[in-house]
């Protein structure tokens, strides 16, 4: 909602926007100028149209049978050529304008996706995957749309109301002078009713935002709704909100609908002036029929783009403070680069090694306060600690996704903050607590880490993971495709195939987020067997709530409030009959 | 249209009044340029000044009352729009809330919450315009040509061959225009998709070190979107240029043909001037009407979706005793040989596209239990096995395929649907959590004194957090929750299915995030504090089970093992597979 607010607002820094903006346009300068000069050329030659008009009503004004027929022919075909190459210039401007506004949104998405691949995790962990993607799915639409239709329509404008007055003054001051009075206060109404309305549209994109709001919460929650018969409540609740959107919209739209009318009196008061005071001239034959005539179709053409402006700004206010959210995006701090020189693993056998580290996820919470511990290649650690005692927090920093603030991580023996991200991240082979498929095969998913697997590979990593007879029952096996989020294939499916992924990344350390909770009891326990095979030889880090899995490990991580209790083995652990004794014997209470 | 319609009926005298405005209003509008070239060929020859001021004066209160008339046509048509709006949303809304499981299954959320937001809108903007452009657009296009057929029947014949003309081709690139944006749209979801994966799953990519990969594919789905995008964009900037040009040459046509016609003494030069106004006017009318083209098929599209949802039909209606008689069985909750699946009337074309997997197709079959009352039953087993559809079908969101249900000896499809709901305290899997304060989200519209809230939330174990927040029961949650963590969720769930001290409890993995020891203080504090209750208890976790009345162990819709803990452990071999794995040699 606070998105939709916004769409109102001024960008905070115009300028530096706009400059930014402007620099998008380098590489399309000579088609820019290209376009700005045909603009001016197409507009002067549909501008010439009333004039030549003019004269041939005037060659027609002389009365039956005195009508020099030559004269009228001569200004009629100059007009059908002016109009003609007016409007295929016109089409000339706006397909160019098309093309350039769409490659510029490209280079845009483009450069918020690259944004995206080099920002820090702390940033997704932070920030709401829904407003990221509103700003390459809606912000930079916006700006598109300003960029195609309003920066043409600003130079025909100014062409064309430049080109218009000079016309009206050049046909007769007088009357010029009855335009230069109608049109201020036609500026003067809309920016007026600017004022008067912003607000209101505010005020109703705002009451529309809750209602939506309102009905995305409710219909995701129908079922507990039902289930507690709360129905005729929720129904009140809406009853009251569809009215202020009901009476948004009308409180909007109310005044809203005075402008087109009030500024079509306008143009007919100006035009009624122009009447009385053309006839009046003509009569004292001061001007001639034709001019009048000429005149009328320039005021036409004088008032349109000015009645159009306030939009136009309007349109311009909101682009701009679209393209400041995407700039704000790509001003993002970036995951510090490598050192220089950073080093690159090869042949690991997989020993880690934390040594009094410290940090927090922010400067002034520190969570974890001084961890020391050894894996050896080979042996399993499993961490264990209530929901939220901060397990994942020793994953983001062995894999890099965070930095320690002080202290230092082994593996082998050199730093991982001297070596490469990549090379770091590539020692690891990871199932995560929330599984991530994407839309693509089965094939590609189980594939995804491994670049040119083979279909043999791919196939073996399945049946470790108790997923092939699975796929192989899906109607196009492993090239079935499946959905984002997953709703043609259970948790559970989702699951194992995830596990696929990690086994057939052949990884010497391997980091299992409660890897498994989501697959039934039974299919669990055959993964832990593959599992067991895949983990034999290799670091193994686990995350689980089953303390049948963690009896196993070779070393403990007790964790409790983010900071690290108690670290031994189990057996050393429940002689201590401390934090990790009482978490065990919880589960036969 | 017939759905809008039937919703304008209540509105039909001041829909008409509008339209009769409308309809003074621009007639007169089009008798502004009448005036005018009356006055340059009939006034002006008088050389009168005072006759000039006349004709000019009436031009001016020409404008005014246009004005004043269009100004009140339009807010009539907004304050129509606004509670025909009003209306519709209201109805669609109280639909939705009220659609059964499976027509929720049917419509899907998203498309019912699509319905609700911008498919009203849509017809909203429709009943606004139709009642404004909708009349101005044809009285200037059939006006503008019957004012020029009486001032100069020839010339207006080049208006009545160009505007067919200009009409054919902006429908024409629209209706061909107009579906290349669909096209658009589905490249620009696939965009959407992928920056969404790549935020979900950052740490996947990143642990793999895809980004080349994923910037490769980013690029691919933009320059298609784009490629799309242009072809569209390109399409539809045709008609704005075509449209004026043919107007342009209509102008230049009327400047010539007018001159031939002065000059044989058929008409005046003053009609010329009268016919480029008229023929703007003309032009208008065009534009107008081609938005209400656009507006109708659009709104058109919309009103069907949201009649599709209003004119469901309700399912699950409550049978009188006699259709569906009482048990003679002993026993509160009674499963009597009921077989399920979902989505039965959409074809098994469809769901097995959807589903590979055979278990979606029966999702449960021949289940028979029974729950004494105050009992307590727990069911286990894989995931998609049918746990979750028991409860679903004891609340009756679905009704079983065959077989008969049983609360209290009653079948539950004889009870009025909050009666029977009324039964229950229960978490759902994937329960809700409102935007609220904690007491509106435990209460949930029913009568819960202070009291009974907080026994309930210190049972949950939930009364310690609770009390940590300043404003205590008032602390207000965000949407879904997003302020608490899963297991204090879970909590608040399992708090708000107490407090109404509920005959039939159900907890549907209700403890799944919590840790085994609260999980085992719940249960303490659930079997000491609401004795008597029946209980279901459905869990993936064997100490969560192991204490009650009785365990059905379920697989691929089939009851497996039933019995208690003990008795499971010796006849169910799956069973004990599980204890097993979970908990070490301890059975």
């Amino acid at each position: 909602m606070a998105r939709r607010d916004s769409i109102m607002t001024k960008p905070k820094d115009t300028r530096g926007t706009l400059v930014r903006v402007l620099a998008y346009f380098k590489s399309f300068v000579g088609i820019m100028a290209a376009v700005f000069i045909l603009c001016i050329i197409s507009n002067v030659l549909s501008l010439l149209g009333p004039s030549l008009a003019g004269r041939a009503i005037n060659a027609a004004a002389a009365g039956p049978g005195k009508v020099d027929l030559e004269t009228v022919k001569y200004y009629a075909v100059r007009m059908l050529l002016c109009y003609g190459a007016s409007s295929i210039l016109a089409v000339l401007i706006s397909v160019t304008m098309t093309a350039v506004s769409r490659h510029l949104m490209r280079k845009m998405r483009n450069d918020v996706f690259h944004k995206l691949t080099r920002l820090p995790v702390s940033f997704f962990d932070k920030n709401q995957a829904g407003d990221i993607i509103s700003r390459v799915s809606y912000d930079i639409d916006v700006i598109g749309t300003c960029m195609a239709a309003d920066v043409t329509q600003i130079l025909t404008s100014t062409v064309t109301v430049a080109g218009a007055f000079f016309m009206m003054v050049y046909i007769s001051v007088p009357l010029a002078a009855v335009v230069l009075f109608t049109i201020p206060v036609a500026v003067l109404y809309t920016t007026q009713m600017r004022r008067i309305t912003q607000p209101r549209f505010v005020m109703r994109s705002k009451n529309y935002g809750i209602m939506n709001g309102f009905v995305e919460e409710m219909m995701s929650g129908q079922t507990t709704i039902q289930a507690y018969a709360y129905e005729d409540n929720v129904e009140e609740q809406f009853r009251e909100i569809n009215k202020n959107a009901a009476d948004g919209y009308y409180d909007a739209q109310y005044h809203a609908v005075t402008i087109g009318p009030t500024m079509g009196s306008i143009n007919n008061v100006s035009l009624s002036i122009i009447a009385i005071l053309g006839s009046l001239l003509y009569m004292y034959e001061l001007i001639t029929l034709g001019d009048i005539s000429s005149f009328v179709l320039y005021s036409r053409k004088f008032s349109g783009p000015i009645n159009e402006i306030a939009n136009i700004i309007n349109e311009l206010f909101s682009a701009l403070a679209a393209a400041e959210r995407v700039f704000n995006l790509l001003d993002e701090a970036e995951e510090t680069p490598d050192k220089t020189g950073a080093k690159t693993f090869r042949d690991i056998d997989g020993n880690v090694r934390m040594e009094h580290v410290k940090f927090g996820y922010e400067k002034e919470r520190t969570v974890i306060r001084d961890l020391s511990f050894r894996a050896e290649a080979g042996k399993m650690v499993a961490i264990v600690g209530h929901t939220g005692a901060g397990k994942t927090t020793i994953i983001n920093l062995l894999m890099r996704f965070y930095d320690a603030d002080e202290g230092f991580i082994f593996i082998e023996n050199e730093e991982i903050r001297d070596c490469t991200r990549k090379s770091v991240r590539g020692a690891y082979a990871m199932v995560l607590q929330d599984t991530w498929v994407f839309n693509g095969t089965i094939f590609d998913n189980i594939a995804y880490g491994k670049e040119n697997a083979t279909m043999e590979e791919v196939v073996a990593a399945a049946k470790a993971a108790h997923i092939h007879s699975f796929i192989m029952r899906l109607p196009d096996g492993y090239q079935t495709v499946i959905s984002e989020d997953g709703g043609n294939i259970s948790k559970g499916q989702k699951q194992l195939l995830t596990i696929a992924r990690a086994m057939l990344y052949d990884a010497r350390i391997l980091i299992l987020d409660e890897a498994t909770s989501n697959v039934d009891t039974a299919t669990e326990r055959e993964i832990q067997k593959a599992m067991r095979k895949l983990m034999a030889g290799r670091t193994c880090f686990v995350i689980a709530h089953r303390l049948s899995t963690i009896e196993y490990a070779d070393w403990i991580l007790v964790l409790d409030k983010g900071d690290v209790v108690e670290q031994g083995t189990h057996r050393s652990l429940m002689a201590n009959k401390g934090y990790y004794y009482r978490l065990y014997n919880a589960q036969f209470e | 249209m017939g759905f809008i319609f039937s919703y304008l009926k209540k509105y039909i005298r001041a829909i008409t009044g509008t339209m009769a405005v409308k309809l003074v209003g621009t007639g007169m509008e089009l008798l502004i340029p009448y005036v005018l070239e009356h006055m340059i060929d009939h006034v002006v020859p008088t050389k009168e000044v005072r006759n000039v001021l006349v004709w000019g004066a009436i031009m001016l209160m020409l404008a005014a009352i246009v004005r004043f008339l269009n100004v009140g046509a339009n807010r009539l048509s907004v304050k129509v729009a606004r509670d025909a709006a009003e209306d519709i949303r209201r109805d669609l809304f109280h639909r939705s809330l009220n659609l059964s499981s499976s027509q929720v299954d049917k419509f899907t959320l998203p498309s019912i919450i699509s319905r609700m937001t911008s498919d009203t809108y849509n017809v909203q903007n429709f009943i606004q315009s139709v009642q404004t452009i909708g009349i101005r657009a044809p009285i200037m296009l059939v006006g503008g040509i019957f004012v020029t057929l009486r001032m100069d029947r020839g010339l207006a014949m080049i208006l009545c061959v160009t505007a067919p003309i200009m009409i054919a081709f902006v429908v024409l690139v629209s209706r061909y225009g107009i579906p290349l944006y669909d096209t658009v749209q589905k490249k620009m979801d696939v965009i959407v998709r992928i920056m969404r994966e790549n935020i979900t799953g950052v740490r996947v990519v990143k642990a793999l070190s895809r980004e080349e990969h994923e910037k490769a594919r980013f690029s691919q789905a933009n320059d298609e979107a784009v490629k799309s995008d242009i072809r569209a964009g390109i399409t539809m900037s045709l008609p704005g240029p075509f449209v004026s040009f043919s107007l342009n040459i209509g102008l230049t046509a009327i400047v010539w043909f007018g001159a031939q016609r002065v000059n044989a003494g058929v008409t005046e030069p003053g009609v010329i001037l009268a016919f480029l106004t008229y023929f703007n006017m003309i032009l208008m009318g065009v534009m107008g009407l081609n938005r209400i083209f656009m507006l109708m098929s659009k709104a058109n599209a919309s009103a069907n979706r949201i009649a599709d949802v209003v004119d469901e039909e309700e399912t699950l209606s409550v049978l009188p005793e006699a259709e569906a008689p009482r048990t003679g069985e002993d026993g509160y909750i009674i499963f009597d040989h009921v077989t399920f699946r979902y989505d039965p009337e959409e074809g098994s074309i469809k769901s097995r596209e959807k589903f590979a997997g055979e278990e979606r197709e029966d999702a449960l079959s021949d289940i028979s239990f029974s729950v004494k009352k105050g009992g307590s039953l727990g069911i286990i087993g894989a995931t998609g096995s049918g746990k979750s559809t028991i409860v679903r079908l004891l609340m009756r969101f679905y009704d079983p395929a065959e077989g008969k249900i049983f609360i209290g000896g009653r079948d539950v499809r004889t009870y009025e649907k909050d009666e029977l709901h009324r039964l229950f305290g229960v978490t759902l899997q994937n329960d809700a959590i409102f935007a609220d304060t904690i007491r509106t989200n435990i209460a949930l519209g029913r009568d819960i004194s202070d009291e009974e809230m907080k026994t309930a939330a210190k049972s949950a174990q939930a009364a310690e957090f609770i009390a940590n927040y300043r404003e205590g029961f008032e602390h207000k949650s965000e949407i879904h929750g997003a302020n608490f963590s899963g297991g204090q969720k879970q909590r608040i769930l399992i708090t708000r299915a107490l407090a109404a001290r509920p005959p039939i409890l159900i907890f549907d993995d209700a403890s799944s995030a919590l840790d085994y020891r609260t999980d085992a203080e719940v249960r303490k504090a659930v079997r000491e504090e609401y004795a008597g209750t029946t209980e279901i208890v459905i869990a993936q976790r064997v100490s969560s089970l192991m204490g009650l009345d009785e365990i059905l162990v379920l697989a691929d819709g089939k009851i497996i093992g039933k019995g208690t803990h003990g008795e499971l452990l010796r006849t169910c071999p799956e069973y004990r597979d599980i204890a097993r794995s979970q908990m070490g040699e301890v059975g």
